[in-house]
């Protein structure tokens, strides 16, 4: 038996762990991503249709931008997830680098691409509310410029960790390459407020009361909860796979069949 | 300590001065591709007066990606890089020393060209100062920055492609501080300001960058 892993290692955890850390050994993580999956599809599938339901038919059309600024429940959620899922990357990819833990990487690996995907919903969603807003499909702005700059982070970092043929290394040149571009988050974050350009401001802050109306955050909020279920159900779904990729299936399909 | 990084950067310099065409190659591809852009765009000077910090800087950066594959993957290659791992004395002082080696040899000259471009664009005395104020403070970035690229592309297949596909987005803060800190002066806004920000991004990468190339370098080498 050339295992990766000791699968008596659960047995040896010590009494005073707490439990949740058993988690991170692939074998009992395995089972709990699938319990998890469905439950993330159903909640992204019922939050992303009452949203969508308040965005496109409910909320009246803008005073100004008309039926141009519903894609607002579309884009400014996928713009957060993009920010977020750079930050989600680079502290897990961060947290395998330390403690050497071989699933925190495998959760960089598989947030990198839904990452991605949010970057370019978020960029395309834009321009398509640029274009009847503006008048342009895009503009050198500094948000926009920061965000593309975000989608070529997560390109480079899925193509160094694609390009080194030793899953670990590779795991570990990402983290360090992740971690370097983490610099950009916050000026992306903040370029709304560093440079005065095209862009509108922030539209929802905590520290003040929502310049929008309520069914109008309502639904941003609804539709930004399905974006996080959405991506919690894809990114467990692309951890299972990477995990029998790596470690090898019939250990991990054995844990399946013990724990469910 | 200052031995031992003087003596590694003095044997990057005599390894590449044996082969001078390498050293010759970053300014001379600075050289043509700025050159492509006027005949590409058409002699009108106005224009190219416009776009001479942009076409320079870009031209710069690019040329800085050439050699960089090769910063590290001949060491690499015969166990050097190993032994400096091995060695009592921190691995941080051989990257110091390459990155500097590297300034000297693919930065430095880039500096040096830039007149004889700005000559070709049209520029202004005070806007070509900046121009090279701002390559001064940037090449020295550019150099860091890559070193952290390429011992990260060490293990990788790919080559340069994936080195500028990793440096491009780390990079553009970079270009972009640089092109306007020109433009500004072109402008008659002063360029003070830029040129201080891009002081800041160079002391921060030179505190940062070299910690992350290390680290890097231990995981090619593991």
């Amino acid at each position: 038996m050339n295992l990766p892993y000791s699968s008596t290692a659960a047995n040896r955890r010590a009494p005073h762990a707490p439990r949740v850390f058993s988690y991170a050994a692939p074998r009992h993580f395995f089972p709990l991503a699938a319990a998890l999956i469905p439950w993330f599809v159903a909640l992204a599938i019922v939050t992303g249709l009452i949203g969508l339901y308040i965005g496109l038919l409910r909320v009246p059309a803008d005073a100004q931008q008309h039926d141009a600024f519903r894609i607002i429940f579309v884009h400014v959620p996928a713009a957060w997830m993009s920010m977020l899922i750079y930050l989600a990357m680079a502290a897990w990819a961060g947290v395998g680098l330390v403690y050497n833990t071989r699933l925190s990487a495998m959760m960089a690996c598989a947030l990198a691409p839904t990452g991605a995907l949010f970057t370019f919903l978020a960029l395309w969603t834009g321009a398509l509310w640029g274009k009847p807003t503006w008048g342009a499909w895009w503009v050198w702005d500094a948000r926009l410029t920061s965000e593309l700059i975000l989608l070529f982070l997560y390109f480079g970092f899925m193509a160094l960790h694609a390009s080194i043929d030793e899953p670990r290394r590779a795991d570990r040149a990402a983290a360090i390459l992740a971690l370097a571009g983490v610099v950009n988050v916050p000026v992306i974050y903040f370029s709304v407020i560093w440079w005065n350009t095209l862009h509108q401001g922030a539209s929802v802050s905590l520290n003040s009361a929502p310049s929008m109306a309520a069914p109008v955050l309502a639904g941003m909020l609804l539709m930004t909860l399905a974006f996080w279920a959405y991506s919690v159900a894809a990114v467990l779904r692309r951890v299972r796979c990477i995990m029998l990729e790596r470690e090898g299936s019939a250990d991990l399909l054995n844990a399946k069949t013990e724990g469910g | 300590m200052l031995s031992i990084l003087a003596l590694t950067a003095r044997r990057e310099l005599l390894l590449a001065l044996r082969r001078p065409a390498e050293i010759v190659m970053p300014p001379l591809f600075f050289l043509v591709a700025a050159t492509l852009y006027p005949l590409a765009i058409g002699p009108d000077n106005v224009l190219l007066r416009a776009i001479a910090p942009g076409v320079l800087w870009v031209a710069a950066l690019l040329a800085a990606l050439l050699g960089l594959q090769r910063l590290f993957a001949a060491d690499f290659a015969d166990g050097t890089l190993e032994q400096a791992l091995l060695a009592p004395h921190p691995l941080l002082l051989t990257v110091w020393a390459k990155v500097g080696a590297h300034w000297l040899l693919a930065g430095l000259p880039l500096v040096a060209v830039a007149p004889l471009l700005a000559i070709q664009y049209d520029m202004a005395p005070q806007a070509l100062g900046v121009l090279l104020a701002s390559l001064l403070l940037g090449t020295p970035v550019l150099s860091l920055l890559g070193a952290l690229g390429a011992a990260l592309a060490l293990n990788a297949r790919g080559g340069s492609v994936l080195l500028a596909l990793m440096l491009a987005p780390l990079y553009i803060p970079l270009l972009i501080l640089g092109s306007s800190a020109v433009h500004a002066e072109a402008q008659g806004l002063g360029s003070g300001a830029h040129l201080l920000l891009l002081a800041g991004l160079l002391c921060g990468t030179a505190a940062l960058a070299p910690w992350a190339t290390v680290a890097a370098l231990r995981v090619a080498l593991e």
